[in-house]
C-alpha cells in the first residue's frame, strides 16, 4: 500500500476527468427540452434559485430562438450563471422545485439549458450588459471568488471603478481551486472570469493577501468602500490521535492540487477513507477513485437522511464505486513508520435533534477498523478566524457578522459569501456579492 | 367490432378514409403504396389543363416546438400527361378492385373541355368525379379553381356542363376562401351535383425568412399566397361543413369532409358534424400512409365503446347541438374548481385569469409552491383556467345555475333583467 501518483494512463485520466454533465450536443436538443417547460407563473424554480434567475423567461427565450436574450436574462440575475449551471446542486434548488416533479416526471433540465445559452455568450463574447460611465467612485473588493466577482461586476455596471485583491495566483476562488475537475475546468474558470471583467472597470490584482500585503485600514483610506469576500480557509480538524500522520490530507488541499497540476502528478492512496458527506467530500472521494485509488470509503457520522450532499451527488460516488459507511465517526488513525495504516471508527447511532436541526450522532461504544493508507478530511472549512480576529471586524465563531444591508460593524466595510455564511453554494455567494454591491451603491451615493 | 365499411354516393370502400386529391395521389406508385397500407379510396390528383410546377412548393407553421401545426403549398394540379394518368388509374383499379377511385378534374372554362375530360375519365371505369373548384393558387389567375368556387353562377354553370355527360357520381369540391360556402353550395346542388366536398386550402402566408425577408415558400426570392392546410385548419373546416349540413338546400346531398384530419378523433368529429366520409392529405404528407392503421383502429374502438355499428349511426349527431347564440341558455352557469390534490402549482390558471379574465383566482404565497383557489363569486365560467391547466382533471367546471329554467337572450331582454356590473 502506498500513496502514489501516475496510477492511470493519460488517456484514462482525461476520460475520467471530462465533463460529468455534458452540454447539449445539438441545438435541437436544447429546443426540445426548452419546449417542455410550461412557463409557470411565480415559478417555483425561480423562487428556489438564490439569485432568482427568471427561469421561465430564459427558457422561453431559448425556444423562441432568442439565445442572446436568454443569456442576458440569466446574467442580469447571476453573472456566474455559466459556472452555476455546472456546479449548483440543482436537484435541491431550481430543478428540485420544477413542477414536473409533482407529476413524477423528469424536471426540465434547467441547468443544462442555462449552460446552453450562457456558454454561447462566453464563447461568442456577447456584450450583453453595458457598463455605465465611470462615476469616479472607487471600491476595493477582497477576494476574487464568486462573492467578490459578483460584487465587483454589479458595482462596475453602475459606474464604480473596482479593484479586486486576490491572494491566489488566479482569480475565481473556489470555482478555480475548490471544485471537482469534472465539473469545471481551469480553462472554463478563466473564460468565465474574463467574461465578467470584460465589461471594464474591474482590475484584479492577484497574489495579494489581506493582512500581509495590504491592510483593511489602507483599503478604507484609499477606497470609498470595501467588500470582503474572503471565503473560508482550512478544513476543520478531526481532533483525534494520528491526525498528524503522513497520509492525512485536507480535502480542499487535495482538490487544490488536482486543479493546479497535471492529474498524473497528483498522488492518491491505494485505500482511501474520506471523512464527511458534503459536496467537497463527494468530490474528494470520486476524484480519488478517478485518479486510480483501488478502494475509497466514505465515512459519515449520521445516517443517509441527514447527509448534506444531494442524492444525485451521492449517486456519482456510488457509481464510481465508493463505499459508503453511515453512522461512523473517526476515533483514531493508527500509523506505522509515521504513515497512515489504519482508521479506527466509532459506530454511531442517532440521538436527539441538535442545533443543526438534524438528529445528532451518538457513540454506541462499538468500533471497527479500516485498513487505509490515506485519510481525506472533508468535514467543512473553518473561517479565517485569525485574520478576522486581528481586525476590529465583529464576528461570531469566526464568521463575519453583517447587517441586513451587508455592512459589517465598520462603516463602509461590507461582506458576503462563505466568510459570512460559513460555507454555502457558489450561487449563494453570488447573491451575497450582488447584495453587497447594492448596499455599497447606496452607501457611496449612486 | 364495428363495421367501418363505407358507401358514399354508392361508391364503396372498406373504410371511410380516402386520400384527398393532392401530391400523395398523383401517380400509381404512391397510390399502390396507399392501398397496400389500407386506405379505403383515393381522389386522384386533379387532371386537366396543362401546367408547370415550380420549386420550392411547401412551407409550414411550427408552434412552440411542435413541428407543422399548419402547412401550405403552391403546387398546382397534376403536371403529368393526361394519358399516362388515365392509364395508371385503370391499372390501379385492376389491382385493387375493392377500393374507391374518384378522379379530380379541372378543365379549361368551356363546355367542350369539360365534356371531353369527363368522358375520358369515365372510360377508365373510375367510380366518381370530383370537380376542383377550390385550388387557391396558380389556377385562380387563369379563372379556374377557387375563382370558380367563389362565384355561384360560374360554379353552377360548370356543374351543369358536367352533369350533361356524367354517368358516375359527381362531387363538387368547394373553397373556404369565401365568407360563406352556402351560396356556391346551393348553386351546385341546384345544378345537379351529387355530392359536396370541403374544404380546399385557405390562402395564406405561413411566415417569412427573417434573414432573406422572403416569405415562405421561397421561389427564387419571391413567394405567393399558398394553400393552408393541416391541423390548424380543422376548426375552420368543421365550421364550413356544419353550415352546409345545416342549410336546407345543401343538406340534401352528402358531404365528404376534408381539412386537417390527423387523428381518428378528428375524423369522428367530421362525421358527427355531417360528413359522409373523410379525405386526408396533409397528415399522410407529414407521416406517410401508415397512419391509416390508427385512424381505423381508433375509430373502431370508439364506435365499439359507444355502441355504434356503422359510421352512419353517428353521422351528424352533433349537428343539433350547434345552435344560434341567441338560443343559448343564459341561466346556465358554471364555476371552476381546482382539485388541490392534483394541482402542481404552476400558476398558469392564476396568471391568465388575473391578466386577461376576471381576477377570479386567489393566490396564497408559499415557498416554493403557491396555493391557488377559485373565488367562486367572481368566476364567470369561461373555461380559460381549465384550458391552460397542464393536469387533466385538476380544474373542473361545476354547474351552479343562475335560475332553474331555460332562459335565452330574447326572453332576457323582454323581461328587462339586469346586465352584469363587473
Amino acid at each position: 500500500m502506498a500513496i502514489e501518483s501516475n496510477r492511470l494512463s493519460e488517456e484514462v485520466l482525461k476520460d475520467f476527468f471530462s465533463d460529468i454533465h455534458p452540454p447539449f450536443e445539438y441545438d435541437e436538443g436544447a429546443v426540445i427540452e426548452a419546449n417542455r417547460c410550461i412557463n409557470c407563473y411565480d415559478a417555483p424554480c425561480t423562487k428556489l434559485c438564490p439569485t432568482h434567475i427568471d427561469v421561465p423567461l430564459f427558457i422561453k427565450q431559448i425556444s423562441s430562438g432568442n439565445i442572446k436574450g436568454s443569456a442576458r436574462t440569466i446574467f442580469l440575475s447571476n453573472i456566474m450563471g455559466t459556472g452555476c449551471s455546472k456546479v449548483c446542486p440543482v436537484e435541491k434548488l431550481c430543478e428540485g422545485a420544477c413542477v414536473f416533479n409533482l407529476l413524477k416526471e423528469e424536471p426540465v433540465p434547467i441547468a443544462k439549458l442555462q449552460r446552453y445559452s450562457t456558454e454561447k455568450a462566453l464563447k461568442e463574447k456577447w456584450n450583453l450588459l453595458i457598463r455605465k460611465e465611470s462615476t469616479g467612485k472607487k471600491v476595493a473588493v477582497v477576494g476574487a471568488g464568486p462573492a467578490g466577482l459578483a460584487c465587483a461586476h454589479e458595482l462596475s455596471l453602475n459606474g464604480v471603478d473596482v479593484t479586486v485583491f486576490e491572494k491566489e495566483e488566479k482569480p475565481g476562488g473556489l470555482m478555480t481551486y475548490g471544485i471537482a475537475a469534472y465539473k469545471v475546468t481551469p480553462e472554463f474558470c478563466k473564460e468565465e472570469v474574463d467574461y465578467i471583467t470584460a465589461i471594464g472597470g474591474i482590475e484584479i490584482r492577484t497574489g495579494i493577501t489581506l493582512g500581509k500585503d495590504i491592510t483593511l485600514r489602507e483599503l478604507r483610506e484609499k477606497f470609498d468602500a470595501v467588500f470582503l469576500g474572503i471565503g473560508v480557509g482550512k478544513t476543520r480538524g478531526l481532533k483525534i490521535p494520528g491526525e498528524e500522520l503522513e497520509g492525512v490530507v485536507d480535502a480542499i488541499n487535495f482538490i487544490y492540487n488536482l486543479r493546479t497540476s497535471d492529474y498524473s502528478k497528483v498522488a492518491v492512496g491505494d485505500k482511501v477513507a474520506v471523512i464527511g458527506m458534503g459536496m467537497t467530500a463527494i468530490d474528494a472521494a470520486t476524484q480519488s477513485k478517478r485518479l486510480g485509488a483501488k478502494e475509497v470509503t466514505m465515512i459519515y457520522r449520521r445516517s443517509e437522511n441527514e447527509k448534506p450532499c444531494t442524492d444525485s451527488q451521492l449517486d456519482i460516488a456510488r457509481l464510481d464505486g465508493c463505499h459508503i459507511i453511515w453512522l461512523a465517526a473517526p476515533k483514531e488513525i493508527i500509523g506505522e513508520n509515521g504513515k497512515v495504516k489504519k482508521l479506527v471508527c466509532n459506530k454511531m447511532k442517532l440521538g436527539d435533534i441538535d442545533s443543526s436541526g438534524r438528529l445528532s450522532p451518538v457513540e454506541t461504544g462499538e468500533t471497527f477498523t479500516l485498513e487505509v493508507d490515506m485519510v481525506i478530511k472533508a468535514t467543512g472549512q473553518l473561517p479565517y478566524e485569525e485574520l478576522i480576529g486581528k481586525s476590529s471586524i465583529r464576528a461570531r465563531e469566526g464568521k463575519i457578522v453583517i447587517s441586513e444591508n451587508s455592512e459589517t460593524n465598520i462603516p463602509g466595510v461590507f461582506a458576503g459569501g462563505d466568510a459570512v455564511n460559513g460555507g454555502k453554494e457558489v450561487v449563494n455567494a453570488v447573491q451575497d456579492g450582488k447584495n453587497g454591491a447594492k448596499a455599497i451603491l447606496t452607501y457611496i451615493g449612486i | 367490432m364495428a363495421n367501418l365499411q363505407s358507401s358514399f354516393l354508392g361508391i364503396k370502400s372498406p373504410n371511410p378514409f380516402w386520400l384527398a386529391s393532392g401530391p400523395p395521389t398523383d401517380k400509381i406508385t404512391n397510390v399502390i403504396r396507399a392501398f397496400e397500407a389500407g386506405w379505403g379510396g383515393v381522389v386522384w390528383k386533379t387532371l386537366g389543363t396543362q401546367i408547370k410546377n415550380v420549386s420550392s412548393r411547401y412551407s409550414a407553421l411550427n408552434l412552440n416546438g411542435k413541428k407543422i401545426a399548419g402547412f401550405n403549398n403552391i403546387e398546382l394540379i397534376s403536371d403529368r400527361p393526361l394519358d399516362l394518368n388515365l392509364q395508371e388509374i385503370t391499372e390501379v383499379m385492376r389491382l385493387f378492385p375493392d377500393r374507391a377511385m374518384v378522379v379530380s378534374l379541372m378543365a379549361d372554362n368551356d363546355r367542350n373541355s369539360w365534356h371531353e375530360l369527363v368522358k375520358k375519365v369515365q372510360d377508365t371505369g373510375a367510380h366518381g368525379l370530383e370537380l376542383n373548384f377550390g385550388c387557391p393558387h396558380g389556377m385562380v389567375e387563369r379563372g379556374m379553381g377557387a375563382t370558380v368556387g367563389q362565384d355561384p353562377e360560374i360554379a353552377g354553370m360548370i356543374v351543369e356542363w358536367v352533369m350533361e355527360v356524367a354517368e358516375i357520381p359527381v362531387i363538387t369540391k368547394l373553397t373556404p376562401n369565401v365568407h360563406s360556402v352556402v351560396p356556391v353550395g346551393r348553386a351546385v346542388v341546384e345544378a345537379g351535383s351529387n355530392g359536396l366536398s370541403l374544404i380546399n386550402t385557405i390562402q395564406s402566408v405561413t411566415g417569412i425568412d427573417l434573414d432573406t425577408l422572403v416569405p415562405n415558400p421561397n421561389v427564387a426570392g419571391k413567394s405567393v399566397f399558398g394553400g393552408y392546410c393541416g391541423p390548424a385548419v380543422k376548426p375552420i373546416a368543421l365550421k364550413f361543413i356544419t353550415t352546409l349540413a345545416q342549410d336546407e338546400i345543401t343538406c340534401r346531398i352528402p358531404i365528404s369532409g376534408i381539412g386537417g384530419i390527423t387523428t381518428w378523433k378528428d375524423a369522428v368529429e367530421f362525421i358527427l358534424l355531417g360528413s359522409g366520409n373523410l379525405q386526408v392529405c396533409t397528415a399522410v404528407m407529414l407521416s406517410g400512409f401508415r397512419i391509416i392503421r390508427d385512424l381505423c383502429d381508433g375509430m373502431n374502438n370508439w364506435m365499439d365503446e359507444k355502441g355504434y355499428q356503422n359510421v352512419a349511426d353517428f353521422t351528424g349527431l352533433s349537428l343539433p347541438k350547434l345552435t344560434k347564440w341567441e338560443e343559448l341558455d343564459i341561466n346556465y352557469h358554471i364555476v371552476a374548481r381546482i382539485n388541490q390534490e392534483k394541482c402542481i402549482h404552476c400558476g398558469l390558471c392564476y396568471i391568465v385569469c388575473e391578466d386577461t379574465s376576471h381576477q377570479s383566482i386567489f393566490k396564497e404565497d408559499g415557498h416554493p409552491y403557491n396555493t391557488y383557489k377559485i373565488k367562486e363569486e367572481e368566476c364567470v365560467g369561461c373555461n380559460l383556467c381549465k384550458i391552460v391547466c397542464p393536469v387533466d382533471g385538476c380544474i373542473t367546471m361545476n354547474e351552479q345555475r343562475k335560475g332553474a329554467d331555460y332562459l335565452n337572450w330574447k326572453e332576457f331582454q323582454r323581461m328587462g333583467l339586469p346586465l352584469n356590473n363587473h
